[in-house]
């Protein structure tokens, strides 16, 4: 009687313990079966002129694939346009976001800091596509046209958060005795932030731009009412441009282009992992 | 560089965060405002009419705040068996193991996904599989939307559950053991209640994620102008008919949009808010 108690005791015990292994380890299949689907379709695609031309027009691409040809042309323009809007968005959050991160690590109970902070949480939390549609109001509607500018801010916006809190999160576990001991030798402030504070931070802080840049380079919906797209390769940071994404939902949308949706989506999925293991790896290395 | 101009200057960078934010709200409000002018508030709220022709034009939103309240809701359901075996896995049973690392990376990359491959994998892959198991004609759907929505918002859940799970402290563990307790009942005894309302804050900012989700949705949710009768019909969610329309929209569409917009923002906001409040309060306890 007792023991045939115990024995149920055990076997529930052992029932959950597996249904949570069985359900846990379930999570490995859509990862593997996104990667091997995009990875499978894609990589055909994958040719020197698929990463140095432009986007074909849906008349060359209908004539190609009638005459039985592979699609000419590939996606130059969108990864040019991509580097172009993140590496102006980059240059404007990084700084800013540092300095905004250190600005809260530093003064945490003033009132100042803990607006800033939960705002940081609000700016965070706001869907991509608002970030688009406030993007369209600010530069696209007073510029009287899509650009790469535009682009770029949404980019910018959505960056923010992610590295001001990299930067925060990174700065308080420093020891405090490390900014004790540059004070103490006579540095002030600034100096001992620039010399002393932010090179100890500095894996944790790189770290974070990585995660934020992996973050927006896949974002369409706050592209799509800025940048618009465009089919040419151009570096004008004034004129509407592409990016990986905006073209994977171009190439979505146009039956004649949809075999190329494979080979961008499989650049765009390999190029966002490899900065999240990146980030990953050198988050460890720096810790240890 | 001398203390007062390095003060300054974070200062500075300080106030950059409250501009954006005010920019945000005023932007929104006064861009939607003529929609509300238009039609009234609560109207708006309450009205299932999208018509663009010249001259009948009419908006309303709640055909998208009915797509977006039902495929999140939808999403937490089905995202719920799978996240809390994770969280259970990673901070629990094989916490701190080779094992758990291994999964844990295996969650991050799934966050890492950008939302447009998660629509086209659930496009190529999922539709097809729901279309030949007669689930919905179309395939596309509130369902299929909240599955993948599901599965992307698993690793949000899921990693900062196990935060909470890993931080039941472990005599409280080793007091459940002594008294003769299976490790299922210590769990079900001690850390669902010691690291309950941290795992419920997870699922909340799940939410938050899951309500503003849009690339995915628009792919997968069928875009019809209409409230969803059953799970399986096709609808709009507030993002994906703002995807969909924003770029042809203008005068009194574009203002609708942008309300919608507003409603979302707000709705959001809102989630997130909570969410943040009770993990402050779960890390105290």
């Amino acid at each position: 009687m007792n023991s045939s108690k115990i024995s149920r005791r055990l076997l529930v015990n052992r029932l959950f313990r597996t249904t949570v292994c069985v359900m846990a380890m379930l999570m490995v299949v859509p990862l593997m079966a996104i990667l091997g689907e995009v990875l499978f379709r894609g990589y055909g695609y994958l040719s020197w002129e698929f990463f140095t031309e432009p986007t074909p027009t849906a008349y060359n691409a209908m004539t190609a694939i009638a005459a039985g040809e592979a699609i000419p042309g590939g996606i130059a323009n969108g990864i040019i346009g991509t580097m172009l809007m993140l590496g102006m968005a980059t240059l404007v959050a990084v700084p800013v976001g540092i300095l905004c991160g250190v600005y809260l690590a530093e003064h945490r109970e003033k009132k100042l800091a803990m607006t800033v902070s939960y705002l940081t949480d609000l700016l965070q939390g706001t869907p991509s596509v608002i970030i688009g549609i406030i993007t369209y109001i600010w530069v696209v509607v007073p510029m009287r046209g899509y650009s790469a500018i535009a682009g770029s801010v949404a980019l910018c916006v959505m960056m923010l958060p992610l590295i001001i809190r990299a930067t925060e999160e990174t700065m308080k576990i420093l020891p405090a005795s490390l900014k004790e001991a540059g004070l103490a030798l006579g540095g002030n402030n600034a100096r001992v932030m620039l010399k002393v504070q932010l090179p100890a931070a500095f894996g944790g802080i790189f770290t974070g731009i990585l995660l934020a840049i992996s973050r927006v380079i896949g974002e369409t919906a706050p592209l799509m009412f800025t940048a618009l797209g465009c089919s040419l390769i151009r570096w004008d940071v004034d004129k509407p441009i592409s990016a990986v994404p905006l073209l994977i939902w171009e190439f979505f949308n146009d039956p004649n282009l949809q075999d190329l949706v494979w080979g961008a989506s499989l650049f765009l999925l390999l190029f966002v992992l490899f900065l999240n293991l990146t980030a990953k790896y050198l988050a460890k290395k720096w810790n240890s | 560089m001398n203390d007062k101009v390095y003060r300054s200057l974070l200062l500075v960078a300080a106030c950059v965060v409250p501009i954006v934010c005010g920019g945000v709200i005023y932007a929104l409000v006064t861009d939607a405002s003529a929609a509300f002018a238009h039609f009234g508030f609560f109207q708006f709220m309450a009205s299932e009419a999208w018509d663009y022709t010249q001259g009948h034009e009419q908006y309303g939103a709640l055909p998208f705040i009915t797509g977006t309240l039902m495929t999140t809701f939808l999403a937490l359901l089905f995202c719920i068996p799978f996240s809390l075996p994770v969280a259970l896995f990673v901070g629990e049973y094989f916490k701190g193991t080779a094992v758990a690392t291994v999964l844990s990376t295996v969650i991050d990359l799934l966050a890492g996904i950008p939302s447009i491959i998660y629509g086209l994998w659930g496009f190529y892959t999922l539709r097809p599989l729901i279309m030949s198991l007669n689930i919905s004609p179309q395939g596309s759907g509130i369902l299929t939307a909240s599955l993948v929505l599901a599965i992307m918002i698993v690793p949000y859940a899921s990693s900062l559950s196990a935060e909470f799970i890993k931080m039941v402290p472990s005599d409280l563990k080793e007091g459940a053991y002594s008294l003769g307790a299976t490790r299922f009942e210590m769990i079900r005894a001690v850390v669902f209640p010691v690291a309950g309302s941290g795992i419920f804050s997870s699922y909340v900012l799940a939410i938050g994620r899951a309500l503003g989700e849009t690339m995915t949705v628009t792919m997968l949710i069928g875009n019809t102008n209409q409230i969803p009768d059953s799970i399986t019909a096709t609808g709009n969610s507030m993002a994906s008919i703002i995807a969909n329309q924003f770029g042809e929209a203008d005068g009194l569409r574009l203002s609708s949009l942008v309300a919608i917009g507003l409603i979302l923002f707000l709705l959001t906001a809102l989630i997130n808010l909570v969410g943040k409040m009770m993990i402050k309060r779960a890390r105290i306890v």
